[in-house]
This record gives structure tokens, C-alpha cells and sequence, in this order.
């Protein structure tokens, strides 16, 4: 299962700098998807496959997705002084920069420059989104169930609004039940 | 200490089991303990806490962390991002211990093979949603499709692209 070629193997200290630089940098949301890049990407240290596995329970479950997303990789990786490391850099260095960043921001306001800057890298972190979601499409199986339960939850989601407790309950488990009686067929 | 905290530690614990699919679904009810329960704040106010915490980088539930702050200073701030995070937080560590237990048992591959459609189909939506509420116009739309392409043809780390996003709004936007 292991990637054939690690360049850095991963030890909580290391998770710890790569979440605290993912919780820091990534304006515009979307963290997921700057994981993918650190985790995937960049190291190898996940599979795309195992880091789609993660998300899907990541986003089941209640939770915010970074936090559970960091758990789940730092406990995969390291046990859990790698789920610890994880959740503390990517909850804690924000925090503060969060509080800092509300008191600069009436200052900041008064620079015409800041509306635009702040529109662009917004427009430039939907890019990070699209990605993310591109790379999750390709890998759903190209079977008419899976390909059904995604787009009735991108429709469901994005054109009746519902609300994503009931899209998870209803469509998560419909969907589980649904590929845990074809994995049964299989044998 | 301001009998503020342990308030606040009791508003956002109970919420944390509530945030299904990322921070926004409990967003309305934020609003109405802080604003219309405790009068802690006015609308505006808590207007301007939700587009700061939306700008800045980190989990957007970081909210909780900002009224924390406003409210009760250091101590609320903390007792804010305890709530908001930890219920969830030992939720998820625990399924993490009970999985790698269990590896590649029918019930986990029914899970992971399960959800990862929604969450695909969720992720394209909140792109949609996303690209709805994006200021700028065409312009905007234009970066927007360029980041993804740079994305998938390279590979580029978020910060520079973000960077370069910015600077090029700002400066077709001058033209």
C-alpha cells in the first residue's frame, strides 16, 4: 500500500509545521484542498484514494472538516501524538491570527487596494474548490449508482438547498447500504 | 473570571455535534444566542465578525473563536474554540482508532466506498455556491477558471496562486 517513493516520512513535528502552514495560509477557505496538495501531491505520504476515503467520513460526520481531516491524517500517519499535533496547529495558530486580523481590519479598510486584492484571491481560492472537486469526480467509480448519488447531491446541495444534515443522513446512508449489499454480490 | 465563559463554553459544545458538511449550517443559530438570546452584540456586529472570519485563513468555525473574543476577551476566545471543537474532535479520533482496527472490513469499504460520491458531489456544489457569491464579475470568474487550470496542469501550492490571483485582479481591474 506504502507509495514506492518517500522523499520525508512523516513524525507529528513535521504534521505539526505542515497544518500550522495550511491553517495560516489558506485564505479563502477550502483547506481541504490545500491538504490534498500538502499530503498528496507534494509528499506522497497518503494515496489519493486513502486521503478521498478520509474526506467522505470527514464530511459525514459532524465536525468541521479541516479539524476532522487533520485527526484523521495525523492519527493514519503518526497515532495519535500525530492526530494531536495535527488538530493543535491547524485550530490554534489561526485563532490567534484570527483575533489579530479583526484588529487590523478597521485599519486595513481605509486602503482602496484592499477591496480588490482581497476579490482576487478570493476568485483565485474558487479555483482551489474546483480542483478539489475535479479530482474527487474523476475518482468516484464510473458504476450508474455512484455517478447517481453525485449529482443528486451536487443538485441537492446547490440548486434546492437542502439542508446538508439531511443530504448526509439521507443520501450517506442510502448510498452506504447501497454499495455494502454490491460488495456482498461480488464474492 | 466573567461568568460570561462558562456561557459561552455551554452555546458552542452542544453546536459542535450540530456541524454537519463544515461550520455553516449552525451560522443562524450562532446568530441568534449571541444577538437575540444574550444581546451580547448587534446584527451589524456580528455581520462584521462572520465576513472576518470568512476572510481570514483558517476553519471558518474560527467564528466562535472572534465572538469568544469580542465578548469575554482571552478567556472567552478560549473557552469559545474548546466548545466549538472538542466534542467533534474526540468524535472523530475515536471512529480513527476503531477504523485502522478494522481495516478493509465490508462495513468500512460500504463507508468509504459510500461517501465518497457525496462528498464529491457536495464539494462541486459548494464550488457552485461559491462562484454565485463571487464579487467582481467576469473578471473574478476568469481567475477563478485560470487558478483550477493551473491546479490540474501543475504543481503549483495555493499560496503563490492566491497571490497571483490577487495581483492580477488588481491590476486588470485598473485598466
Amino acid at each position: 500500500m506504502a507509495p514506492p517513493h518517500r522523499p520525508t516520512s512523516p513524525t507529528p513535528a513535521r504534521l505539526f509545521l505542515i497544518f500550522a502552514q495550511i491553517g495560516l495560509t489558506s485564505f479563502g477557505g477550502g483547506l481541504s484542498a490545500w491538504m490534498l496538495r500538502a499530503f498528496v501531491r507534494e509528499r506522497a505520504w497518503l494515496s489519493e484514494e486513502e486521503f478521498l476515503n478520509g474526506l467522505g467520513i470527514a464530511q459525514a460526520l459532524p465536525g468541521v472538516n479541516v479539524t476532522n481531516m487533520g485527526i484523521w491524517i495525523g492519527y493514519r500517519l503518526c497515532g495519535t501524538a500525530g492526530a494531536l499535533a495535527s488538530v493543535t496547529a491547524v485550530v490554534i495558530p489561526p485563532a490567534i491570527l484570527m483575533v489579530l486580523i479583526a484588529i487590523a481590519f478597521a485599519w486595513l479598510e481605509r486602503f482602496p487596494i484592499t477591496r480588490p486584492a482581497l476579490d482576487g484571491a478570493a476568485a483565485a481560492a474558487i479555483g482551489l474548490s474546483a480542483w478539489m472537486g475535479i479530482t474527487a469526480a474523476r475518482r468516484v467509480p464510473r458504476r450508474v449508482i455512484p455517478l447517481a448519488i453525485m449529482a443528486a447531491s451536487f443538485a441537492a446541495v446547490a440548486w434546492l438547498h437542502i439542508p446538508l444534515l439531511w443530504v448526509v443522513l439521507a443520501g450517506g446512508s442510502a448510498s452506504v447500504a447501497l454499495e455494502y449489499i454490491r460488495l456482498g454480490n461480488e464474492r | 473570571m466573567n461568568p460570561r465563559v462558562a456561557t459561552l463554553l455551554g452555546i458552542f459544545a452542544p453546536l459542535s455535534l450540530l456541524t454537519i458538511g463544515g461550520g455553516q449550517t449552525i451560522i443562524a443559530d450562532i446568530q441568534r444566542q449571541v444577538v437575540d438570546v444574550h444581546h451580547w452584540m448587534s446584527a451589524g456586529t456580528f455581520v462584521t465578525l462572520f465576513a472576518i472570519a470568512r476572510m481570514a485563513p483558517g476553519p471558518g468555525s474560527l467564528l466562535a473563536t472572534l465572538i469568544g473574543w469580542r465578548v469575554a476577551g482571552f478567556w472567552g476566545a478560549l473557552a469559545a474554540t474548546i466548545g466549538i471543537f472538542t466534542p467533534t474532535c474526540v468524535l472523530i479520533y475515536a471512529l480513527a482508532r476503531i477504523w485502522s482496527r478494522h481495516r478493509g472490513a465490508r462495513w468500512q469499504r460500504a463507508l468509504e466506498g459510500g461517501l465518497r460520491p457525496l462528498a464529491a458531489g457536495m464539494i462541486l456544489a459548494t464550488t457552485w455556491v461559491l462562484v454565485g457569491g463571487l464579487e467582481g464579475g467576469w473578471l473574478a470568474r476568469a481567475i477563478a477558471i485560470a487558478a483550477t487550470a493551473l491546479l490540474l496542469a501543475t504543481k503549483i501550492s495555493p499560496l503563490p496562486l492566491l497571490a497571483i490571483g490577487s495581483a492580477a485582479f488588481v491590476l486588470l481591474h485598473a485598466l
